[in-house]
């Protein structure tokens, strides 16, 4: 095997490669934001409504969890013009992936709700808290708390999966990885390239997340036992 | 020319495509779980150089997109000389995807066996392989079914990935009778039926198989 690496051959396309990132980006950005929202106003729905309410959410869940993220891109972007909605492949991108990560978040945090002890909401009960408080402060932030490393995992799970936009004409990093292999042929070093970029962005993403984790529940986790202390005394 | 509509030829091709994607998965599982196997107990040795080498194997696959590492041995192998159809490059990129976090999976498996497994079979002078086979590895399985199961489900899914760089699976053929009948919405949701009759059960499978394993543990 005699190949030479020429690396230099992309160099020409660092502005494609760069607005690819910046795309990416911003995709991971504002979909872990909607669906991480969406997932936790879900999940807390369904531990408060009703029968019909579960059943809807269960199936959402179930259906988006089993189905793959590509085939849900396709029925996003070629489906819905079919039925009048038309959107760009941005947009679909975007709508893919929070429908995707919305249904991912819900079963995570659902999975965190159940875990809250029913005397928490007791306790919150007796010391006067309103049901918006309760919900609030003793189920969902303890919740999310609880099970933030899985959604760690997952939110970079979907901006890795964004990859996937690619196939549907999204110009993001994997795109900008194709383009750029049509016009220089230099197939391995793109992928090298870009490769290492994903890995970068896992590495950064995850380190972000775990600084943002310590400052949302870190001294919040210290303090949760010595809060538990009297109740267990008495 | 008359477009063709979506029936039950089209469904026929599909349901074929189908076996296509099973097969990936089955090919992801046998190479990926043996290599993930290796990494595993890799992970978990005493040597201080191998746990940090599966460590460093199981951050960089689960740091990179499955697109990319397709892509990689799609072209790498072609680079290397080899002319190989598809099958190969996405068989190759499943396992190695799969291995990844299988490793990291069954890790945590073996890790949750109880550190007294460990001493009190060495001190019944078994010899770390006998302690392997005989003790932790039959815990080891029980624990790891669950997440397996559910693991296989990721992988179905991850196999439409394939699609891109040509493999005629699933997804891909959904996307080839999509230009053939140009009834999107149709075919990608009788795709996305497909898929989920394969992934819903084996997801249920990993729920229960899970119940079962806590209701043993809490004995």
């Amino acid at each position: 095997m005699s190949y030479t690496f020429q690396f230099g051959a992309l160099l020409p396309y660092k502005a494609d490669i760069l607005a690819g990132i910046w795309l990416t980006l911003k995709l991971s950005f504002i979909s872990i934001l909607l669906g991480g929202l969406a997932g936790a106003v879900l999940a807390s729905l369904r531990s408060t409504s009703g029968r019909a309410v579960r059943l809807v959410i269960d199936a959402y869940v179930e259906i988006i969890r089993n189905t793959p993220f590509l085939v849900q891109l396709f029925i996003v972007y070629f489906g819905l013009p079919g039925l009048g909605f038309r959107v760009g492949a941005d947009t679909a991108a975007l709508i893919g992936m929070t429908i995707n990560l919305t249904a991912y978040s819900t079963e995570i945090i659902r999975a965190g709700i159940e875990a809250i002890h029913k005397s928490q909401i007791e306790a919150g009960e007796a010391l006067g808290f309103t049901r918006f408080q309760i919900l609030r402060h003793v189920i969902i932030v303890p919740a999310v708390g609880k099970v933030y490393p899985a959604l760690c995992s997952q939110f970079v799970l979907m901006m890795l999966a964004s990859s996937i936009c690619s196939a549907i004409s999204t110009p993001e990093l994997a795109a900008a990885a194709a383009f750029v292999e049509s016009q220089t042929y230099r197939s391995f070093e793109v992928y090298i390239l870009v490769t290492l970029i994903y890995l970068t962005l896992a590495l950064v993403l995850r380190g972000a997340l775990a600084l943002l984790g310590l400052w949302l529940f870190g001294r919040r986790a210290v303090r949760r036992p010595l809060a538990a202390m009297p109740e267990v005394s008495a | 020319m008359t477009l063709r509509t979506f029936g039950f030829s089209e469904f026929g091709f599909l349901l074929q495509a189908l076996q296509w994607t099973v097969l990936l998965t089955v090919i992801a599982l046998i190479f990926g779980g043996a290599l993930g196997f290796v990494v595993a107990l890799a992970r978990t040795s005493r040597s201080n150089a191998l746990r940090l080498a599966a460590a460093t194997y199981i951050q960089l696959i689960q740091g990179i997109p499955v697109l990319m590492i397709l892509f990689l041995s799609y072209y790498g192998l072609s680079l290397a000389g080899f002319e190989l159809p598809p099958l190969f490059a996405a068989g190759a990129s499943m396992a190695i995807y799969a291995s990844g976090y299988l490793a990291e999976i069954w890790r945590g498996c073996i890790q949750a066996v109880p550190k007294q497994q460990w001493e009190a079979s060495e001190s019944l002078a078994l010899s770390p392989l006998q302690q392997y086979r005989y003790v932790i590895l039959p815990q080891a399985i029980r624990i790891s079914l669950p997440p397996t199961v559910g693991f296989a489900v990721q992988v179905v899914k991850n196999t439409s990935v394939t699609s891109i760089i040509g493999f005629v699976e699933l997804a891909r053929a959904g996307t080839l009778i999509n230009n053939a009948t140009f009834q999107p919405f149709r075919v990608f949701v009788a795709v996305a039926i497909l898929y989920f009759v394969v992934c819903y059960p084996l997801s249920q499978l990993s729920r229960v198989l899970e119940k079962r394993l806590h209701v043993g543990s809490s004995r």
